[in-house]
């Protein structure tokens, strides 16, 4: 075990995973001598070599393409978009080719193997072109799976478990935690599962769901609302598609109620299917609306961040209300 | 032109194939390091006031980037991206624009933007994104943008303009304007697909557009030798049958000469242009970044001797343009300025809570208002909280 913020949690898994195959390479802009502009591939380039871990020319959608062509020769390429706001030049290759090479060719070709890591998320300071939550619009891909971690534990794990996935992956890392999160990680090689949420608290009054940074708020939000006697479960989802409905389920027919947080906007938002789906199972166990804490339906600011946010006040308000539904 | 399609063409009957160097392009330069003019070059038409008057665009953007660096180290700004190095390209070539002409800049142009009369007061009301920055305190330091000046408000993605300005062009074409757009990028951006989008359909459509392509060396880390093979950018524009000319981006006349003639031509008959400036990237990618993981020192000192506000100064002073006196006496007063603007931006008010939703859609729909209604109980709560 040692010591390991989240940008070496995975710089660890990938060290870890091209060392032990050496199909896996890692690219993108900035990603090779620099080790990226968050240092997540640093050391990697003199570990490995030029062909293996490199600076690409800056277009999103040459790297994905690129990426989706590997990926089909057999390789597992491990592909960095520097900030997930830029993932849109790649999104035709990434939603249209990506998600449907092997349905399109009768699985005749795919492209298992591919991750596009890449930093999402709000709170530092960086206006809207540096802090979108851009899930929803993969979530919509059948073929994609999307993951997003809460930690370097969990980071390293689902990493190492995405490269030697037979599926392509989204891999969003929360960059507010990047050196915020640390905890002891086990230094060998470990999976976790691709598809299955994690109870991170138990509780029995109310359900709090969530994913990636805004697990920290709800974790805090539920030591606010312990402290005033309300007993809150909560929820890692991990994997948004394909997501884990039963673990969720399960706890919201103990529960009777459920609240999710996300920070992109509300509206089209993963909580909506998420809500959608609960409700059609848990009806009539349900004791209160699911209540959704998320970001505006606006493009997210730079001045008012604070205000946007949605932060453990906002969620410690919304269970209230639930509560006294 | 020749299309190869159907005009006539060359025939051969050997394979030869043309590699990416076949095409080299020379570098339009006027001035010497020691600011003299070469020999066989022609001055461009230049009167005092307009030759000063970049001259103190140039040092004003110098002033203006090392206060505002330093206010990022301070903590009193949470960005900032500063020009050194690069501040004759886009001040000079701003310069050889008329008012009317519109610009679509990167993020390293401040220098273009000030030379078009952007205020002090604005440039700091935009970094500390107070109530009265224009932009309403929604990005980052450095995304100006400025409907009166006819700036087009910056956007992080890279080169998504580029096929913007191709299609403002050709708005001012169909309006029969005698009026040009000018479109700034890096020699990094120009690796984006949009780049190609952009160029070609120039080319088709014949838009009176000028690329200026700031191939400063870097892209962040990532050093022009990583970012393409071949001669620069200038032949790509080449290869989409666009008229190009390279020049020296730290000459100040080159610039400003390349600048007019590449307009010139475009209002004589529309087509676009593209521009490639050569020059060095001296300062940090910006203050979130540090060169000395990737660059050496030495590399840097090379190019710092070729400094284009050091060799236009020369210029000036052997054309008696400059007085020294009043040259000092002017930085003196302009750092004042930049400091007393920087307090007055700093003690303004943030955007109010309604900024939030305002402009998202030319009208506040329903569910924002909703949403705003909400968010303003959850901040007079979160007030108390913090006052408790
Ligand atoms: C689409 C997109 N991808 C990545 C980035 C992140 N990024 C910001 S600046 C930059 C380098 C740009 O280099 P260049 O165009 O050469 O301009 P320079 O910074 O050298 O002036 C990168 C990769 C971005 N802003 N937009």
């Amino acid at each position: 075990m040692k010591q390991m913020n989240l940008l070496q949690a995975v710089n660890n898994a990938l060290d870890l995973a091209m060392a032990r195959d050496d199909t896996v390479l890692c690219f993108g802009e900035d990603v090779g001598h620099f080790g990226g502009v968050f240092r997540a591939t640093s050391g990697l380039q003199d570990k490995y070599g030029n062909d293996r871990c490199f600076n690409t020319p800056l277009t999103e959608q040459g790297i994905v393409g690129f990426a989706n062509g590997l990926a089909a020769k057999g390789l597992k390429p491990v592909a960095e978009i520097q900030f997930a706001d830029y993932i849109f030049p790649a999104f035709d290759q990434l939603v249209n080719e990506t998600a449907k090479f092997r349905y399109r060719s009768g699985n005749q070709f795919n492209v298992g193997g591919l991750v596009v890591r890449t930093p999402y998320g709000g709170g530092i300071a960086g206006g809207h072109y540096h802090s979108q939550s851009p899930e929803a619009y993969f979530v919509h891909t059948p073929g994609l799976r999307v993951l997003v971690p809460r930690g370097p534990v969990q980071a390293k794990g689902l990493l190492l478990a995405a490269i030697d996935c037979p599926d392509p992956v989204i891999f969003f890392e929360p960059k507010r935690l990047y050196r915020a999160a640390v905890a002891e990680v086990d230094e060998g090689h470990y999976q976790l599962p691709l598809d299955q949420a994690e109870v991170v608290r138990q509780g029995s009054d109310i359900t709090l769901l969530g994913w990636g940074a805004q697990m920290e708020y709800l974790l805090n939000a539920a030591e606010l609302a312990e402290g005033e006697g309300i007993s809150c479960e909560v929820i890692d989802l991990q994997s948004l598609l394909p997501w884990d409905e039963d673990t969720v389920v399960e706890s919201v027919l103990k529960t009777g109620r459920l609240l999710i947080s996300h920070e992109a906007p509300l509206t089209g938002g993963v909580g909506a299917e998420i809500a959608a789906t609960v409700q059609q199972r848990c009806f009539l166990y349900l004791e209160s609306p699911i209540a959704r804490v998320c970001g505006l339906d606006t493009p997210f600011p730079l001045a008012l961040e604070k205000q946007y946010m949605p932060d453990q006040y906002k969620i410690l308000d919304a269970i209230h209300a639930t509560m006294n539904f | 032109m020749t299309n190869p399609n159907n005009a006539t063409i060359t025939l051969v009957h050997r394979a030869r194939f043309v590699d990416g160097h076949g095409l080299t392009i020379p570098t339009f330069r006027l001035l010497k390091d020691d600011g003299q003019l070469y020999a066989d070059a022609a001055e461009p038409v230049l009167d005092r006031q307009q030759a000063l008057a970049m001259y103190r665009s140039m040092v004003a953007t110098r002033l203006l980037d090392e206060r505002m660096l330093a206010a990022q180290r301070q903590g009193r700004i949470s960005f900032y991206l500063q020009s050194l190095g690069e501040e004759a390209q886009a001040v000079a070539s701003a310069a050889a624009l008329a008012p009317d002409d519109m610009i679509l800049a990167q993020y390293r142009e401040q220098g273009a933007l000030l030379h078009r009369g952007f205020t002090l007061d604005q440039f700091m009301n935009q970094l500390f994104s107070n109530e009265d920055d224009l932009g309403r305190g929604r990005q980052m330091p450095v995304h100006y943008g400025c409907r009166e000046l006819n700036f087009m408000t910056i956007s992080s993605p890279l080169a998504t303009q580029i096929p913007q300005a191709t299609g403002y062009a050709y708005g001012q074409r169909l309006a029969g304007e005698a009026a040009v757009t000018l479109c700034y990028f890096g020699e990094g951006a120009a690796s984006e697909g949009d780049f190609h989008a952009g160029l070609n359909m120039a080319a088709v459509l014949k838009t009176p557009v000028i690329f200026f392509c700031r191939n400063n060396g870097y892209a962040i880390s990532t050093p022009a030798s990583e970012q393409f093979v071949g001669d620069g950018i200038a032949s790509r524009a080449v290869g989409y049958g666009i008229r190009t000319l390279r020049v020296d981006g730290a000459d100040t006349l080159a610039v400003f000469e390349a600048t007019r003639q590449a307009r010139q031509l475009m209002l004589e008959e529309p087509q676009p242009v593209l521009i490639e400036a050569m020059s060095y990237r001296l300062g940090a990618h910006s203050s979130s970044d540090d060169p000395s993981g990737y660059r050496s020192r030495a590399e840097e000192e090379r190019w710092r001797k070729r400094d284009p506000i050091g060799r236009y100064r020369l210029w000036l002073g052997h054309r008696g343009w400059l007085n020294e006196d009043e040259d000092r006496r002017h930085s003196d007063g302009l750092r004042r300025q930049i400091l007393e603007a920087m307090k007055r931006a700093e003690q303004k008010h943030k955007p109010p809570l309604e900024s939030l939703v305002e402009d998202v859609y030319a009208a506040v729909p329903r569910h924002l208002e909703r949403q705003l209604d909400r968010l303003k109980k959850q901040d007079a709560a979160n007030r108390k909280r913090e006052r408790a």
